[in-house]
C-alpha cells in the first residue's frame, strides 16, 4: 500500500501508469474484489453525484430555509454571459454548491470525502466535462484520483471536520479535485501531487464553524470556493508551477494545525461564524433557543 | 492505517448532511442493532463532544436511531425515523453529556427488551468510517465494516486456542484479533474480524466449545 504522496507518485512513475490505475489496482489487492466489481461500485457513486448536481441545479431548499437556490442563481448569472472569472469555473462552483445544497436538505449524495465537503470534487468533475469532454471511464478515473491522494489525507492527518477543522474536510476535498483535475487534463502523476499541495496549503487553518450546527453556513460556501480553488491550483500545477514544500509535507502541517485548533472551532458550533449575533439568531429561530440555552 | 479502501473515501452514498454525523451515527446504530440481534424494546442514546453540541442540525439524532432500525446510510425513510421507531413501540431518550471524551464524534447506546441489555460506545471517524471502541464494558476496535465473531469466554488458558482451530479447520481467515478483559481469570471479550460471512453452524460449534460464554457474529 502506498503510505504517502511520494510512494504514490513513485509507483505511477515507475509502472508508467495513470495515479487512478494504481488505485485501481491497490483496491483489488486489499480487497480482493475483481476490478469489474470495483469500477461497477465507483460508477454508482457517479451516478449520485450525478443526480445531486442535477437535482441541485433544478433548485432545493433546505429545512431551515438558510440555503438553497444559489447553484441556480448562478447559472443564470453565466447565462448571461457577464461574468468576470470564467465560465468554467463558476460553472464549477455552481455545481459545488448544487451538490451541498442537496446534502443540506438532506438529499442523496456521495460523501467526497465528507458528505459536508461532497460538492468539491464532483463540481469541478462536471465543470469540466463540458470542457474535456471526457468519456465515462475517464470520469470514473477522476474519481479514483481523487480518492487516492485523499486516501493519503486520512491515512496521515484527519478527513474529519471534528478532528481537524474545516480545512480537513474543504481542504482535502480541494487538493484530491485539484489532483485528478491535472491527471484528467493529461498532467503527470509530479504535477497532480503539485496541484493537491498548491490547493491544500490556501485551505490551511480553515476551522469548521457551522451556524447552529447545521452543514449551511458556511459549508455550501466554502464548497464553492474549494471548487474554484481546486481549478486555479490545477492550472497553476499545469502551467508547471511546483509548491516549494512538497505534498506530504502539507498534508502533514495540514494535521498538525488541526491537533492544535480550538475545540470550539472543530465543529462545535462554539465559535467564529457559529458565535456571530446573526449565527445565534437563526439557531433561536430555527430551535427555538439558543444551543447553550436548551435543556 | 485507519483508511484501506478508496471507498472509504469515494463514498458512502448517503442521506445528508454529514458523513461522520449523519452516514456514521447510521452505521453505530446499525453495529448496536446487529449486535443485539432483534428489535429493541428501548434504547437510551448518549451524546459526547461535537456529537452532544451539534446533533440536531445534523440529524444525528435522526441518524442513529436509523440505524437502529437497520437502515442503510442511504435509506430515504431516515428523515422520519423518529416517527418510525415510534410506530414499531422502540422507546427513544436522549441524553446530551457534558464529560470531554478522547474522540470528538463519540456516542454510547445502551438497548434492550425484557430479554437482555447491550451497551456499546461507538466514535465516528471522518467520512461515514467508524469504530466501535466498547462493548458491555469490554474495550475493543471495531470497524463494522467488516463480518465479525464477538466471543464472550472464561478468562482460561485454551479458550483462545479452541476458537482459532474451529476456524481452522472451516479455512476461515482472521484478519484482525484482539482479547479484552476487565479482570484476570473472569470473563473476557475476543473480537475476531474475518474475511468471510460465518455460518451458523461453525458459531453453534463456538459456543460449544469449553470456557464459551456466548457467540455474536456480525455479518457484512
Amino acid at each position: 500500500m502506498f503510505r504517502n504522496v511520494a510512494e504514490l507518485v513513485e509507483r505511477a512513475e515507475r509502472e508508467q501508469m495513470k495515479i487512478a490505475e494504481v488505485m485501481i489496482r491497490q483496491e483489488m489487492e486489499v480487497t480482493e474484489r475483481s476490478r469489474e466489481d470495483i469500477i461497477a461500485q465507483m460508477e454508482k457513486n457517479l451516478q449520485v453525484m450525478e443526480q445531486a448536481v442535477i437535482r441541485g441545479l433544478a433548485g432545493v431548499r433546505s429545512h431551515s430555509g438558510l440555503t438553497g437556490g444559489d447553484a441556480t442563481r448562478l447559472q443564470q448569472y453565466i447565462a448571461r454571459g457577464q461574468f468576470l472569472s470564467g465560465e468554467t469555473i463558476l460553472d464549477a462552483v455552481s455545481k459545488a454548491m448544487a451538490t451541498n445544497e442537496v446534502n443540506a436538505a438532506m438529499g442523496m449524495i456521495c460523501a467526497t470525502p465528507t458528505a459536508g465537503s461532497a460538492g468539491v470534487v464532483p463540481g469541478t468533475l462536471f465543470a469540466v466535462k463540458e470542457k474535456l469532454q471526457p468519456t465515462r471511464e475517464q470520469m470514473i478515473e477522476f474519481l479514483f484520483t481523487a480518492g487516492a491522494f485523499g486516501f493519503v489525507v486520512a491515512n496521515n492527518a484527519s478527513i474529519s471536520g471534528a478532528a481537524g477543522g474545516c480545512q480537513a474536510e474543504v481542504g482535502s476535498a480541494a487538493g484530491m479535485a485539484a489532483a485528478a483535475l491535472v491527471e484528467m487534463a493529461g498532467g503527470t502523476p509530479r504535477q497532480a501531487a503539485e496541484a493537491m499541495a498548491i490547493a491544500l496549503k490556501n485551505m490551511l487553518g480553515l476551522v469548521c464553524d457551522p451556524v447552529a450546527g447545521l452543514v449551511e453556513v458556511p459549508c455550501v460556501k466554502r464548497n464553492a470556493i474549494g471548487a474554484a480553488n481546486a481549478m486555479i491550483a490545477a492550472d497553476m500545477a499545469l502551467a508547471g508551477i511546483q509548491s516549494r514544500i512538497p505534498c506530504d509535507e502539507v498534508i502533514e502541517a495540514m494535521f498538525r494545525i488541526g491537533q492544535t485548533m480550538p475545540v470550539a472551532l472543530k465543529e462545535t458550533a462554539q465559535g467564529g461564524l457559529a458565535a456571530t449575533p446573526t449565527a445565534r439568531k437563526f439557531e433561536a429561530d430555527i430551535f427555538g433557543k439558543p444551543k447553550n440555552e436548551r435543556e | 492505517m485507519k483508511y484501506r479502501s478508496v471507498f472509504d473515501i469515494i463514498g458512502p452514498i448517503m442521506i445528508g448532511p454529514s458523513s461522520s454525523h449523519t452516514a456514521g451515527a447510521v452505521r453505530i446504530g446499525k453495529v448496536a442493532r446487529n449486535l443485539f440481534g432483534r428489535k429493541p424494546a428501548w434504547a437510551d442514546i448518549f451524546f459526547y463532544g461535537s456529537f452532544a453540541e451539534t446533533y440536531k442540525g445534523h440529524g444525528t439524532d435522526v441518524a442513529i436511531v436509523g440505524g437502529l432500525l437497520n437502515f442503510d446510510t442511504f435509506d430515504e425513510r431516515m428523515k422520519t425515523s423518529l416517527h418510525i421507531a415510534k410506530q414499531e413501540g422502540i422507546r427513544i431518550t436522549f441524553h446530551e453529556e457534558e464529560a470531554i471524551p478522547p474522540h470528538p464524534n463519540t456516542a454510547k447506546i445502551r438497548l434492550g427488551d425484557e430479554k437482555g441489555e447491550l451497551e456499546l460506545v461507538g466514535i465516528s471517524i471522518g467520512g461515514g468510517k467508524i469504530e466501535i471502541i466498547e462493548l458491555n464494558g469490554f474495550e475493543l476496535r471495531l470497524s463494522g465494516h467488516h463480518p465479525a465473531l464477538l466471543i464472550m469466554h472464561n478468562d482460561r488458558y485454551g479458550a483462545i486456542a479452541g476458537v482459532a482451530s474451529v476456524l481452522a479447520k472451516y479455512a476461515i481467515n482472521i484478519g484482525h484479533m484482539e482479547v479484552s478483559r476487565k479482570e484476570k481469570g473472569k470473563q473476557a471479550l475476543m473480537t475476531i474480524e474475518v474475511d468471510q460471512n460465518i455460518d451458523d453452524a461453525i458459531v453453534e460449534q463456538l459456543k460449544a466449545l469449553p470456557h464459551i460464554i456466548d457467540v455474536t457474529k456480525i455479518v457484512e
